[in-house]
């Protein structure tokens, strides 16, 4: 079977969010794999693992995300392929998706595994946006994946509930927390990732011309969240706290 | 000169340090207060392909390098001390003898094992009389109808509960008056062969520290590793690789102890503002950021050496007795800055502290590597 991660690199999730001239400031920020990448790329090598066949993992990004690919091999997958963006003036989903498809259309795959969401933009349309452009079916934030045969049982959350999905392959799934426990890279996995085959693709070897791609979106202003006060803590009978409660919602939050 | 660790390293100390903070630290506190071995994580750390790391891959080792090793140690004791220790006794006293001075037989039947983590590396030198003056040993293994015949006691040896092997140091001869000393290969369940768990220790409580009794222990002939008489210098070049393990060791828990200090410091506050306003304060903590750096490039610097295949013996003690005394005095200020709470074991500040004056000691006291140096720089 032919299996393939789209995964991206993104801020470690307990990095602070400094910004520096209208743009988030990368300097001495860590970096990690997208935690719901995360889960897909566990996923892919589990089911390769049952069913046979090979892991490739796909990023669209920058020089710098060869490191989040060598963590995928290193956790076991097979191949990475690194679509390089430092041609392109500006990047949104529309443009990663464009790219993606183009690069999918000359491969032969039977599932693509991606994040529900990455944690920085949070858009969630990458996946989606792909399947459809390939003209496969796709299901989101998945929480249990089985395969037999070319029929595909999934389970799906919906905000807490869960949907049972029956579908075919190829197919394009994206994964949501629960799915799995993502293994640490062994370290055998590490000494070998360096040996494993990563290959960087430049937009022309795709024959795509960057204005064709260029983001649909534009970032009018980049801005912090309002600093939190302080909570306010209620005391009293439960009676009188309840009531106040309510009056401070009304009239201070203005939420009621 | 570059001093940034390269790819590899960079992921293995990622990896190991989310493992650390995810899998070690949490109980670290509750397995000290318990003396509860920590044996879950020393499995996951097998599965992980951790426990042969700097070994060749043919022994079933990952054939990293020393810099990787003293990553691990450091990101391991960072989160437990205990579990740091053992870790590095583990690596370069259990295993380290065997792949240097070891046959292929030797090695296919005991490195394989430490490899895999089945069973846990340890090495018996030091006895009630001798440690770094090996002179004093007094245990003898004695040749009867081809088979080493061994009496005698061995003390503070680490995790010889676990180990299914121990290779141990024994007078098997002597010249005039002086002394011959081997190593032997001695399996743990040989009829004769006990292994004590009963100090009560400082600090180090979730490590294995015990003591060896020999009493007519016999082993076939073929269980003598390297070459007879020997037994001094394979322990000299041991014990080297074994300071770089002690050192990176320091700097782990002189690293959590700085980070508690600091958190704590910014947030605790006195006459008004958080005690990190105070300049008392800030002194000691940019001093511990100090030492920390220049204990870690030191281990660092050491490791390398041995990496590239130098000398790197002098380099390896200046690394374990300055990170060991730069992690006492940090650990000690750590506790200081927490005040009241930091003698209380909720801060953990205090078991970094006991944990620490082991480092001055096991490997060769601050004073043995003070005369190593001193050796090293042609003093006499």
């Amino acid at each position: 079977m032919n299996i393939f991660v789209i995964l991206k690199r993104t801020f470690d999730t307990e990095e602070k969010i400094s910004i520096n001239n209208g743009k988030i400031s990368e300097d001495s920020a860590e970096f990690i794999i997208n935690p719901y990448d995360e889960y897909a790329v566990e996923e892919a090598i589990v089911l390769r693992d049952q069913h046979g066949g090979e892991v490739t993992v796909v990023t669209v990004g920058s020089e710098e995300a060869e490191k989040e690919l060598r963590t995928a091999l290193a956790m076991g997958a097979d191949k990475a392929v690194l679509i390089s963006n430092e041609d392109l003036d500006s990047q949104d989903q529309f443009t990663t998706s464009s790219i993606l498809a183009t690069y999918f259309k000359e491969q032969e795959f039977d599932l693509i595994l991606g994040g529900n969401v990455a944690i920085d933009n949070g858009t969630g349309q990458v996946g989606p946006r792909l399947a459809e452009l390939l003209n496969i079916p796709y299901v989101t934030t998945i929480t249990s994946i089985k395969i037999d045969g070319s029929t595909v049982s999934i389970d799906r959350d919906v905000e807490g509930d869960v949907e049972k999905i029956e579908t075919s392959l190829p197919l394009l799934v994206t994964a949501q927390q629960g799915l799995n426990e993502p293994r640490y890279p062994s370290l055998p996995g590490i000494m070998k990732a360096k040996k494993k085959p990563l290959e960087t693709l430049e937009l022309d070897d795709l024959d795509i011309d960057e204005d064709d791609v260029e983001a649909k979106t534009k970032t009018v202003e980049v801005f912090l969240p309002p600093k939190k006060d302080a909570g306010k803590i209620l005391s009293g009978e439960i009676a009188s706290q309840v009531k106040e409660l309510v009056s401070l919602l009304r009239t201070e939050a203005k939420v009621i | 000169m570059n001093f940034a660790l390269t790819d590899e390293q960079l992921m293995i100390q990622k990896m190991i340090r989310e493992f650390a903070e995810e899998v070690v630290a949490p109980d670290a506190e509750k397995r000290d207060k318990e003396k509860r071995f920590p044996k879950e994580v020393f499995h996951k750390l097998s599965e992980l392909g951790m426990m042969g790391l700097p070994f060749p891959e043919e022994y079933g080792g990952a054939g990293a390098d020393t810099v990787s090793f003293a990553i691990v140690v450091e990101e391991l004791s960072r989160a437990c001390g205990s579990t740091g220790i053992t870790y590095a006794a583990h690596i370069s006293l259990g295993g380290a003898p065997l792949n240097m001075f070891g046959t292929k037989e030797q090695k296919e039947k005991y490195l394989v094992p430490i490899c895999t983590g089945e069973s846990l590396g340890a090495f018996g030198l030091t006895e009630a009389g001798a440690g770094s003056d090996a002179g004093g040993t007094e245990t003898t293994a004695v040749q009867e109808a081809g088979d080493w015949v061994i009496n005698g006691s061995k003390c503070f040896i680490t995790n010889a509960s676990y180990a299914k092997h121990v290779a141990l140091t024994a007078i098997t001869g002597r010249n005039g008056g002086k002394k011959e000393i081997s190593a032997i290969i001695v399996p743990t369940d040989t009829k004769g062969f006990s292994v004590l768990d009963n100090y009560e220790k400082m600090g180090l409580h979730a490590s294995n520290t015990t003591e060896l009794v020999l009493e007519d222990v016999r082993v076939p002939a073929d269980h003598l590793l390297g070459k007879r008489g020997e037994g001094f210098k394979q322990f000299l070049v041991t014990l080297d690789g074994g300071r770089i393990g002690i050192g990176a060791m320091a700097v782990g828990i002189a690293q959590a102890a700085y980070e508690k200090a600091i958190q704590y410091a910014k947030e605790r506050k006195q006459f008004g503002r958080p005690i990190s306003n105070f300049q008392a304060i800030q002194f000691k903590l940019a001093d511990m950021a100090m030492k920390i750096e220049l204990a870690r490039m030191m281990v660092y610097k050491a490791a390398w050496l041995k990496d590239s295949g130098k000398k790197f013996s002098k380099e390896a003690s200046m690394a374990k007795l300055f990170a060991s005394e730069a992690c006492t005095s940090i650990c000690s200020d750590a506790v200081q800055i927490h005040g009241g709470n930091g003698y209380m074991r909720d801060y953990h500040v205090e078991r970094y502290y006991r944990d620490a004056k082991l480092l001055e000691i096991g490997e060769g006291t601050s004073e043995v590597q003070r005369m190593v140096i001193a050796r090293e720089i042609g003093c006499r």
